[in-house]
């Protein structure tokens, strides 16, 4: 192969295209624990990074490879790994630590129906609230959810791209399904894919967490005569730990706004048939292909439904949906938990919405939403 | 043509998994169609129940999954039982004729065809490929994919050291006439 970027068609599934966006975006460092229903992640990484100069190292656990990925970060590669729910939960202290430390790194969560071990090799969407308050402390996250191979692979280079250019550990919350099936994904010339790569440090006396206007400092490379400190511990401009509720406030309060105010730059949504409907039903992943043809089915049976498609989870779209319970009277959350997305939508809307959940272990059918969309128009 | 779906389905080792795959990318990128596949199998690598499903549409697929398939391809008894009774009415059945044991076309089938594709591949050389000899049985009988498209595919999916014994099994299956 030895491509960099594996320009043309082809016939791919999720967990690979996803694995090929990353490289296409730059990655070059991959650590992770193999587990399933990621591991062809691992194993397309293994093969490709050392055809491109990156290096892929099988960690000892989730633990570590979270480490290595900020470690990497911080010594000039892009990094990512991938992992589901077990692994995801002990990455959870270390991501904690990428939010703190401001590094760039991407985490693919593909999920299975938890908790704990759960069903491995099944179908879930139950890592959503965990990707957004998993780690402790006040935070703000961003979380992409791909619905085929084809975005698998366009999203793994978007989030490269958000977390090079915010300096925050993104994830791709993928789902079994979605990684596992095999779609046709075209990939363009390199020369066409927007890739950004974050803002490096040239003072050596600046900072090195001095923001510039848009809350994001520079990031200095290490080894080059900057002197870093990084730390877990709220620190101040320099790096250096302070233990004070006003450090806590400065820093904390712009670790969380300037995802705020890029907010609109990273939201992104699909709606399919809104534009006239009477209920709409907000889905995400493989759950949006089911609710996609749920909504087919309603039109053919005179009900005008709609769907809001969530292609970036986390910040979450909130002002969109306050624009549709304007227009629309009903709305329908379709995921594979007991409850996790529904939770914004129903904050948002500022009213119930019909859920329609399922624990795991299968994607709903197209019927069980439809069941969901009759039930909210009765 | 509006949405079809194929599901193939016997024990895990028969390479049902390859033979879906193989005709969902022929689809995809050699017949320009929107095709999409999938996979479910047992815990367990060899003998478990195992089953492919490729689902074709002229735009972009929505649910992947077969729900009624169109066309149920049958590579063993117990594949028989599970996956049989979800075959649409009126839909076409493929069985692998030495190991699905029925009397003759089953009620609410429309078009029903049979191949020893096992025996066939035995006789080739290699029963590893009885898979392949079905996707040109299939490829023959239900017009889902076109022939240089499916064998593009095949020859492409296979090791290169077998290339030659592949392409002698989807000939045979493509040509086998029904008794």
């Amino acid at each position: 192969m030895k491509v960099e970027v594996l320009e043309g068609h082809h016939f791919l599934s999720g967990d690979v295209a996803v694995a090929e966006g990353a490289i296409a975006a730059g990655c070059r460092f991959f650590a992770g624990y193999p587990i399933t229903p990621s591991s062809e992640v691992a194993e397309r990484m293994s093969r490709r990074l050392p055809e491109v100069g990156g290096i892929f190292i099988q960690m000892e656990d989730e633990l570590a490879s979270m480490a290595a990925l900020l470690g990497a970060s911080w010594g000039g590669k892009k990094s990512m790994t991938a992992t589901s729910g077990p692994g995801f939960s002990l990455m959870m202290e270390n991501y904690g630590l990428g939010m703190m430390t401001e590094t760039p790194c991407v985490i693919v969560n593909v999920q299975r129906a938890g908790p704990s071990t759960g069903l491995p090799t099944l179908v879930g969407q139950g890592d959503v609230m965990q990707a957004r308050w998993g780690s402790h402390g006040p935070y703000e996250t961003i979380a992409l959810s791909p619905e085929s191979p084809q975005e698998c692979f366009d999203m793994a280079v978007r989030a490269f791209n958000f977390s090079e250019k915010y300096r925050i550990p993104v994830v791709v919350l993928m789902d079994e399904s979605v990684g596992h099936l095999f779609e046709r994904v075209s990939i363009p010339p390199k020369s066409e894919i927007e890739v950004i790569d974050r803002k490096i440090s040239t003072d050596k006396k600046r900072h090195i967490y001095e923001p510039d206007d848009d809350l994001i400092p520079p990031m200095p490379p290490v080894g080059e005569g900057f002197g870093i400190h990084v730390t877990g511990l709220t620190h101040d401009e320099r790096g250096y730990p302070v233990i004070t509720a006003e450090a806590q406030e400065k820093l904390v309060r712009r670790l969380v706004d300037k995802i705020r105010v890029h907010a609109d730059e990273i939201i992104d949504y699909e709606e399919f048939m809104t534009e006239d409907a009477d209920v709409i039903v907000i889905a995400y992943g493989i759950s949006a292909r089911s609710a996609r043809r749920a909504v087919i089915m309603a039109r053919e049976k005179g009900i005008k439904a709609g769907m809001l498609r969530l292609k970036v989870i986390w910040p979450f779209p909130s002002k969109k949906l306050r624009e549709l319970v304007e227009k629309a009277s009903h709305f329908v959350v379709a995921e594979i938990n007991n409850g996790q997305i529904l939770v914004e939508v129903e904050r948002a809307i500022r009213k119930e919405a019909v859920f329609v959940g399922k624990m795991g272990g299968e994607p709903h059918r197209p019927d069980e939403v439809l069941k969901g969309i009759e039930e909210a128009v009765k | 043509m509006a949405r079809i779906e194929l599901q193939i389905g016997g024990f895990g080792g028969q390479g049902v998994i390859l033979a879906g795959l193989v005709i969902a990318r022929a689809l995809s990128l050699y017949d320009k169609r929107e095709a999409v596949f999938t996979q479910s199998y047992g815990p367990e690598a060899r003998g478990g129940a195992s089953s492919s499903g490729v689902v074709v549409d002229d735009s972009k697929v929505d649910y992947p999954y077969p729900t009624k398939p169109d066309i149920m391809v049958i590579m063993s008894q117990e594949a028989f039982t599970t996956y049989f009774p979800k075959l649409k009415k009126g839909g076409t059945l493929i069985i692998e004729r030495d190991l699905v044991k029925i009397d003759g076309k089953p009620e609410g089938v429309g078009e029903f065809h049979s191949i020893p594709a096992t025996k066939i591949a035995e006789e080739l050389g290699n029963r590893i490929v009885a898979n392949i000899v079905m996707v040109g049985f299939i490829t023959k009988v239900t017009g889902i994919v076109t022939k240089e498209s499916a064998k593009k595919a095949v020859l492409e999916m296979v090791p290169k050291k077998v290339k030659a014994l592949n392409e002698k099994a989807f000939e045979t299956g493509y040509g086998y006439e029904e008794e």
